[in-house]
C-alpha cells in the first residue's frame, strides 16, 4: 500500500515538474509550481524529514508561490493586452 | 535543424545524467558518521531536537549567513525599484473576514513553532514564514496597508534580529570561537537568537510583498 503511494507520489512529482516547465502559460506554470511544492512536502514527510517538509510547505510552496503569483500580476499590469500571460 | 539541435541537447543531457549517476554511485562511504556525532553531542547543544542543534549550534555560522543573504535580497529589491501598489477595490468580500479569523490562529501557530523548535520539528524559519504569510494575507485583504519604502519600523525589526545574532556571536568570540556557546547557557541563547530571528525573518519575508512604491510615482 505504502509502496504504491510512494510510486504514485514520485510519478506525480515528475509529472508536475515537467508540466511546470513545459506549459506555455505563466499563470498556469505558477499554480503547477505550487502543486509541485505541496507534493514535495508530502515526499519529505514520507522520507521522515518533518523539518524539511515544514520548511518546504511554508517557504517553498507558500511564500515562493505567493511571490511568483505577485510577479505574474505585476507582469500583467505592465502588459494589459496580454490576457493569457503568454510570452 | 531545430530537431537536430533538440536531439543533440537531449543526448548531451542524458550523457551528463549518466556521468552524474556513475559518479554518485562511485562515491566512497562518508568517513565520519555525522548523525552519530550529532547524537553524541546533543546533550551539550542546549536543545534536544537534532536539526535545531545543527542549525543553531553546530552549524550556527551557516544560519547566520542565511539570514544575511535574505537581508541582501531585500536590499537588492530596494535597489532595483519597487513595484507600484496593486489596484484596490477588486477584492472578494469574504477575504477580510477569513483574514480576521485566520491571522490570530497563524500567530498562535508561529509562536508554537518557535517554541517547539527546541525539541521537535519547528524553529525560527518556519515560524517566520507563517508570520509573514499572515502579514501577506492581511495585505491581500486590504487590512494592512503597503509599507512605503522609507518606513522606519520594518527596517529596525529586520536589522534588530540580525544584529542580536551578531552581538551574541561577537560576545562569544571571547569564548574562543564564533558562536561557541557555553553549554550551560546554550539553550537560553538559542531561544533568544531564534526569537530575534523570527521577528527579523518574518518582517523580511513580508517586506518582499508589502514594500511598495508610493502611489504618486506611477
Amino acid at each position: 500500500m505504502s509502496t504504491a503511494f510512494d510510486l504514485l507520489l514520485a510519478a506525480a512529482l515528475l509529472w508536475s515538474a515537467w508540466r511546470t516547465l513545459a506549459t506555455p502559460q505563466i499563470g498556469r506554470a505558477v499554480i503547477l509550481f505550487i502543486v509541485f511544492g505541496l507534493l514535495l512536502t508530502l515526499a519529505w514527510a514520507r522520507l521522515d524529514a518533518p523539518d524539511i517538509a515544514l520548511a518546504e510547505a511554508a517557504i517553498g510552496a507558500g511564500l515562493t508561490g505567493a511571490l511568483l503569483l505577485d510577479a505574474v500580476a505585476a507582469l500583467r499590469a505592465r502588459r494589459p493586452d496580454d490576457e493569457e500571460g503568454q510570452s | 535543424m531545430k530537431t537536430l539541435w533538440r536531439s543533440l541537447t537531449v543526448i548531451a543531457l542524458l550523457g551528463l545524467a549518466a556521468a552524474l549517476l556513475v559518479a554518485v554511485l562511485g562515491l566512497p562511504p562518508a568517513p565520519v558518521k555525522l548523525a552519530g556525532e550529532v547524537a553524541a553531542k546533543l546533550g551539550a547543544s542546549g536543545v534536544s531536537h537534532p536539526v535545531t542543534a545543527v542549525l543553531l549550534n553546530f552549524r550556527g555560522y551557516d544560519t547566520f549567513l542565511e539570514v544575511a543573504v535574505l537581508i541582501i535580497a531585500l536590499l537588492g529589491m530596494l535597489a532595483a525599484g519597487l513595484p507600484p501598489p496593486p489596484p484596490t477595490g477588486s477584492r472578494n468580500a469574504m477575504l477580510p473576514t477569513l483574514a480576521r479569523l485566520a491571522v490570530p490562529l497563524m500567530v498562535l501557530a508561529a509562536v508554537y513553532l518557535l517554541w517547539a523548535g527546541a525539541f521537535r520539528p519547528g524553529g525560527a524559519f518556519q515560524a517566520a514564514a507563517v508570520l509573514a504569510a499572515a502579514a501577506v494575507l492581511l495585505h491581500l485583504a486590504e487590512i494592512l496597508a503597503p509599507w512605503p519604502r522609507d518606513r522606519r519600523g520594518p527596517r529596525l525589526a529586520i536589522a534588530g534580529g540580525f544584529l542580536l545574532f551578531l552581538a551574541i556571536a561577537a560576545a562569544l568570540l571571547a569564548n574562543g570561537g564564533l558562536l561557541r556557546y557555553p553549554p550551560e547557557h546554550a539553550g537560553l541563547l538559542i531561544v533568544l537568537i531564534e526569537s530575534g530571528l523570527t521577528v527579523s525573518l518574518a518582517v523580511n519575508l513580508a517586506a518582499f510583498f508589502l514594500l511598495r512604491a508610493p502611489e504618486e510615482q506611477r
